[in-house]
Formats: C-alpha cells, structure tokens, sequence
C-alpha cells in the first residue's frame, strides 16, 4: 500500500499542466531521435533489402507503412479513451489536453491506413476498394475520429470542449467492438467468399524485423507528435497563469 | 421517484402535440427521401423491392436523426433545461422520460405510416410486420444514441450538423441488423437471431446512454471547469 500511495503521489504532481510541460521537455529529443533512426533503418530495409513476397512481389512492402499506420490509428482511438476516463475521473487537465492533441494525429494514421490500403489493394485486389470486413471498420473508425474531432473544434470554451469529446470518445469506445463485430458479421452475410488478404503466411526474419523496426520508429513519431501538440495546447490554454507568462517573458 | 418521471413524459407529449412540426415534419422528410429513390435509381418493382429495405432503413435514420436535434433545444433556450436539472430526482430518468416522449411522437409514428412506405417500395406484405418490429425496436435505439449527441451539441448554435456527424457512425450497428432482418425474412430464412440482437442494442442503450446524455447536459449547463 505504502508504495502503490507514493506512486499516486508522484502521479499527481507530475501529471499538472505544468509539470508535464517541463518533464516532457527532454523527451522531445529522445522520441524525435528514436523515430527517425527506427523509421529511416525499418522503412529502408523493409522497401529495398527484404525479399520479395512470392505470391504478391514487391507490391507487398507497402506492409511497412500500412501496418504501422493501422496499427496506431487503433491504439490512438483507445489513448483517446483512456485518457476521457482519467480526465472526467479523476480531473486531471493534461489529459484532456492530450486527447486534444492526439485526436486529428490518429486521425491521419487512420487515413493513411485507408489510403495505403487501397494502394495496396489495386495490384493484390486489382481494385481500389473492397467493402471487406476490415476496411468498412477502420472508415467507421475514421468517422469517428472525425466526430470526436469536429466536437473539440465546435465549442469557444476549451474546457467544455474538452470535456464533451471525452464524453463521446468513451461512448465511441464502447461502440467500437459493437461496430467491429456487426460489420464482421455484416460482411459474412452479405457477401460469402471476399479478397482476404492471403492468410499471413510465416513471415521470415528478414521480412517481419523490418516491419518490426518501423511499427516502433512510427510509434514513436506518433508519441513524439502527440507530446510537442500537448505541450503547445498546455501553453495555449494556460496563457494566464504565471509560469506560462514568465515563459514566455524569459524567451523573448 | 417515478412521479417526475411521467409527469415529464406528459408534458413533452402535449408540448408536442400541440408543436404539430415537432413531429410531421419528420415523417414528411420520410415519405419525401423514400420518394426520392425511384426517382433517382430506377421505378422497376423488381430493383425497387430488392433495395427498398435499405431505403426504407436509411430514411428512417435520416428522419430520427433529423428529429433529434429539437429534443432538448426548445428546453435549453426557454431556460426550463436548467430547472430540469434542479429536480431531485436522477438525472438519467428524466432524459429517459424526454427521449420516450420524442419518439413516441417520432420514431413510433414512423413505425405506423412504414406499411404504407413498404407498398410504395413494392415490398410484400408478408414482411411488414417484421419490418415494424425491426422500426420499432430500432427507432428507440437510434433516439437513445442520438440523444446523447443531442445533449453534447445543445448549447451551440450550429448543433444540426454535428449532431448527424457524431451518431451516425454510432448507428451503423442498429442499420446493418434490421435491414439484415427484413432481407432475410423475405428471403424466408430465420430472423431471430437478428431480432434478438437488435433487442440486446436496445437495452444497452436503455441502460446506458440516458447517464451519458445526462453527464453531457451537466456539462452543457455548467460548462467545463
């Protein structure tokens, strides 16, 4: 107990606006560094040494930035969540100001997921788009994503803006398993045998590392993004408060 | 704790009633899209009844979700909102009470005018009561959804659009099952199954989302600090 109530105290203090600010000022480097040395050595590796598929040729390595994008477009929909749940619970603003920051981020991934997919879809498919189970999700996702953020931008108040798009990102999540697994089933109804993609094959080594090495160099530029807008919304929306105006003063 | 609870649902009906736009225009927008079809598509009876369905089901959306940026609008800007909220009694109840209201005057007459919708679209008679079911079940769902975007948007000016955008996605579910519903029925294969899914969204939303809209009218009255 004695360890789980300093850790909450520690929490709490270093989850203020302000302390988030200062704290995150040396992450920068770190996440800017990591996801460009990651996403140049995964992204190079991957579309110019890994070896060709046997069925699909070079058409595949479209993977190494489809995946990635996919992949954070879900997770930043869940960020969104969960920091709704510690921001109407538990109060803490840095949240709120975090999901603001990472809603149009996941946004783009979602949309690059889309776009890339379809590239993709052409030479495997040999058509832009399929209403497959899987992509009918992820636009859905993409639409919420979109609500999520037309709420953050229709409001004058930040805070309530905030506020209400937490409300409807928690709402939003727990829709999401409702509206995966209709449009699963929904897909199994109305059309029997779709273009899958071919059932993952055991990927070799030289195939899956790269992908591995950019799912955590985008990953990183994901955090990386989300963590420079968080500290701007942080300065924007404590404009009043002393420290963000002795900031300010100190580098004029 | 029940007596705010109906005394609400009377009022909103009467107000209602006596707002004679409140609910025809709804129902008009709905016989007019359904309309819109076999002129735009094609008059063939043939295609007609294989999409009708899916009209029938996308009409009826537009029309609730049409419907529901009035629910609590009137209230907002007349200031008795901010009454409602003073009522000791939960919150939650009385949204309850307000979307019970509005689609008894919405959804549920949508649901009686829909037979004569499946005719238009050359649907056969043998699936209108599932059809209505399916209306009925379905047209709850899609308010208690809705209400919640409702809620979000109220004090703003422009809430109508944001209001479509942020439930729509949240509608796809209740969309995919009913028409999946009346398709198999005139294809004669079980419906049950379909049936019971669409109750299960029911009762989710039932529980669920009059604390949702009732958290986003707190924050709509009280704003965000």
């Amino acid at each position: 107990m004695h360890i789980i109530a300093r850790w909450w105290d520690a929490f709490q203090r270093t989850v203020g606006p302000r302390h988030f600010y200062e704290m995150t000022k040396s992450w920068l480097p770190w996440f800017a560094g990591i996801a460009l040395v990651m996403t140049s050595i995964g992204l190079t590796w991957g579309l110019l040494f890994a070896p060709p598929d046997y069925q699909q040729g070079n058409s595949f390595r479209i993977i190494y930035i489809h995946v990635p994008s996919a992949s954070i477009a879900m997770s930043g929909y869940l960020m969104l969540a969960v920091c709704a749940v510690i921001s109407l619970v538990w109060r803490v603003k840095t949240a709120e100001m975090a999901a603001q920051a990472a809603a149009p981020v996941g946004a783009l991934f979602c949309l690059m997921a889309l776009v890339t997919g379809g590239i993709w879809g052409k030479p495997t498919w040999g058509t832009y788009w399929v209403w497959d189970a899987r992509l009918t999700s992820m636009l859905i996702l993409l639409f919420l994503y979109i609500g999520v953020i037309a709420l953050q931008h229709a409001f004058d108040e930040a805070a309530q803006a905030a506020k209400a798009s937490a409300i409807l990102a928690l709402v939003g999540v727990i829709n999401l398993p409702i509206i995966k697994y209709s449009v699963d089933w929904w897909n199994t109804l109305h059309q029997g045998a779709t273009f899958k993609l071919t059932e993952k094959p055991a990927m070799p080594v030289e195939m899956w590392m790269p992908l591995l090495i950019s799912i955590i160099g985008l990953y990183a530029f994901f955090s990386w993004a989300v963590i420079w807008r968080t500290r701007h919304i942080i300065l924007q929306r404590e404009r009043r408060s002393r420290w963000v105006k002795e900031l300010l003063r100190q580098s004029l | 704790m029940s007596a705010p609870f109906f005394a609400l649902l009377r009022r909103d009906i009467k107000l209602g009633m006596r707002q004679s736009g409140e609910w025809v225009n709804p129902l008009a927008f709905f016989v007019m899209v359904i309309t819109l079809v076999p002129l735009a598509v094609s008059p063939t009876p043939a295609l007609l009844a294989q999409v009708g369905p899916g009209i029938l089901w996308i009409a009826a959306l537009l029309s609730v979700l049409l419907a529901m940026d009035s629910l609590f609008r009137q209230d907002f800007d007349d200031g008795s909102l901010e009454q409602l909220l003073l009522i000791p009694s939960p919150l939650p109840l009385l949204v309850l009470a307000k979307v019970l209201a509005h689609w008894l005057l919405t959804g549920l007459s949508l649901t009686l005018l829909s037979p004569l919708m499946a005719v238009l679209l050359n649907l056969p008679l043998s699936v209108v009561p599932v059809l209505m079911l399916t209306l009925l079940m379905g047209t709850l769902t899609l308010s208690l959804i809705s209400a919640i975007a409702a809620a979000l948007t109220v004090g703003l000016r422009r809430g109508g659009v944001l209001v479509t955008l942020i439930s729509l996605p949240l509608h796809i579910p209740v969309l995919i099952f009913a028409t999946a519903a009346v398709q198999a029925n005139i294809d004669g294969l079980p419906i049950i199954g379909f049936l019971a899914l669409l109750a299960a969204f029911l009762l989710i939303a039932l529980v669920l989302a009059p604390f949702a809209a009732a958290a986003s009218l707190r924050l709509a009255i009280a704003g965000g600090e």
